[in-house]
């Protein structure tokens, strides 16, 4: 059977340079960084190179990189750390309705612990508006963190304009890039941040290892990990030695392909939304039409589920996401579409298709050959149209699983 | 995560669509939770001579709305008002812990068709 992969923001395979790489850090040149022998020296050296490469890859000096176990830990370390230090300054928070679980829940976790936090809402195309976060600052805000672009819907945020907002006031600026680096150029100077996220898996790099780029001077300090001196003691814990090696190349190649790859991606993406969203019917793109990442693709399709989607395309071989409440491991579709102001009975028919730089314009083909059959057999099935989708008691009252369900 | 039965079911679904002048009708969950279900009944002498269903939701949902059309087709009134949503995911080899309450409601409309029936004989 053909196989399609088309969940490249939820992972991304290691391309083989890469791999081959890291190979090495995992046998012959296994020594530990710290240690002050030939096998330690050798390890340090690579870890450097690597730090090296991802300074250059977002414009930053290598000491303002600290190496993780991903942007779920880089997310956490910047935000706590920041909140932690600036705490006898101010106690406000200010994030957006649609970031990530990763920062959204370590912002949530800070405001049972005393600090205030304002949960900026977004537009319909998921975009947060820079003069919500103007209005929203306060003397007390010590910290602004903000996605660069949106891994669900693909849009990408204003942050330049919130960085040079944030700096004018003198308050410190996070931003998780994990799923923009690698897909549209960026520098930190450019956008004007303090801290920002970046993830191996997302750029063809290895799986656990991330960074987080930290300004130099800037009020942070590590307040999550106990632990040994490494990384200059903004992270203890022995260095992931091949994931470093990884990331370092991972992010060396993406700079280097980034034009030639996005002009490939986003070839195949408007193809892509241009055919589903005219050939079926009853289908929305979400997130922007134009301030979108690359590679990223995203519907709502009425009356049907997006999980016996993502069934039905993966018994045809094609692999994608939906952000139905099926999928998410909870009864409630995803945060992000609802804080779009899509309803419920439209955020569960949601699909996401992230493109990657081994798909080809046969791939689209043959998505395009197999959705409208796929659609049409589920609707088929469905008690839903046009006239009963919101006409049904929407009520938690007339159904049976109230009581399970958190809404 | 699924048994091979569900995607049987999910694939292959038995007895989809609606029936013309029904005798019985039932409908449970809502658009908002990402579930419903519908199940049309043709009863002849307190035998269900035919059963269709519509169901808006997830694998599961649909396996179980065409697995209980399946038990319950020629079966006795009586027999049928015994079927329970446990004993449909049972016939399905099981379900996904997570998907037990939320898709597996397909009993439940079905008894919310026998009960329409049965309501609807009363008024004759
Ligand atoms: C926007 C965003 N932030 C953070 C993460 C988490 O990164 P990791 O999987 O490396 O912890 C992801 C990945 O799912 C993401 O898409
Ligand atoms: S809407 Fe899901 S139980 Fe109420």
């Amino acid at each position: 059977m053909r196989r399609v992969y088309f969940d490249h923001s939820a992972t991304t395979p290691v391309r083989p340079d890469v791999a081959d790489e890291m190979c090495a850090f995992l046998k012959e040149n296994f020594g530990n960084p710290t240690s002050l022998h030939y096998f330690g020296r050798q390890a340090r050296k690579e870890v450097e190179a690597a730090r090296e490469k991802v300074a250059a890859a977002i414009g930053a000096t290598p000491n303002e990189i600290v190496f993780t176990s991903g942007g779920t830990e880089s997310d956490n370390m910047a935000i706590h750390g920041v909140a932690m230090i600036n705490k006898n300054k101010g106690n406000h928070i200010i994030t957006s309705a649609v970031e990530h679980h990763a920062v959204i829940n370590t912002v949530k976790a800070l405001g049972k612990e005393g600090f205030t936090v304002t949960i900026l809402p977004v537009d319909k195309y998921g975009m947060v508006s820079v003069d919500d976060v103007a209005a929203a600052i306060t003397d007390k805000t010590i910290l602004i963190t903000i996605m660069h672009a949106n891994n669900e819907v693909g849009t990408i945020m204003p942050i330049k304009e919130i960085g040079s907002l944030a700096r004018s006031k003198g308050i410190t600026m996070h931003t998780d890039a994990v799923q923009s680096f690698g897909k549209i150029p960026f520098s930190v100077e450019e956008l004007g941040v303090d801290l920002l996220t970046i993830s191996g898996h997302k750029i063809y790099g290895p799986k656990g290892v991330g960074a987080l780029y930290i300004r130099k001077g800037t009020r942070w300090k590590q307040s999550l990990f106990h632990g040994g001196a490494q990384e200059r003691l903004r992270r203890a814990g022995t260095e992931n030695v091949p994931g470093i090696v990884g990331l370092g190349k991972a992010a060396e190649l993406a700079i280097r392909d980034l034009q030639s790859e996005a002009e490939h991606l986003k070839a195949l993406r408007d193809r892509l939304i241009h055919e589903v969203t005219t050939k079926i019917d009853y289908v929305k793109l979400t997130g922007h039409p134009t301030m979108r990442l690359p590679n990223h693709a995203s519907f709502t399709f009425e009356f049907i589920e997006g999980e016996s989607m993502l069934l039905s395309l993966d018994l045809k071989g094609v692999a994608a996401s939906s952000g139905s409440a099926c999928t998410s491991g909870s009864l409630e579709p995803s945060h992000v579409l609802l804080a779009m102001g899509i309803p419920h009975e439209i955020a569960h028919g949601s699909i996401r298709i992230t493109l990657g730089r081994d798909n080809t314009m046969e791939d689209i083909d043959y998505f395009l050959e197999i959705m409208p059959p796929i659609v049409n057999r589920l609707r088929a099935m469905s008690p839903l149209d046009q006239e009963t989708e919101f006409a049904i008691n929407g009520s938690c009252d007339a159904c049976k699983a109230h009581g399970s369900c958190k809404m | 995560m699924y048994t091979e039965k569900v995607m049987d079911h999910f694939e292959n679904p038995r007895n989809v669509g609606e029936i013309e002048n029904p005798d019985g009708v039932g409908q449970v969950g809502n658009p908002t939770c990402g579930d419903i279900m519908k199940i049309y009944l043709k009863v002849k002498d307190n035998v269900i001579e035919d059963v269709k269903f519509k169901t808006f939701g997830c694998g599961a949902a649909i396996a179980t709305s065409s697995m209980v059309t399946e038990m319950v087709k020629g079966k006795s009134l009586d027999e049928a008002l015994k079927i329970s949503n446990k004993m449909v995911a049972e016939a399905l080899g099981g379900l996904p812990p997570k998907k037990m309450h939320c898709s597996n409601l397909a009993a439940d409309a079905l008894q919310a068709a026998i009960q329409d029936y049965m309501d609807k004989q009363e008024k004759k």
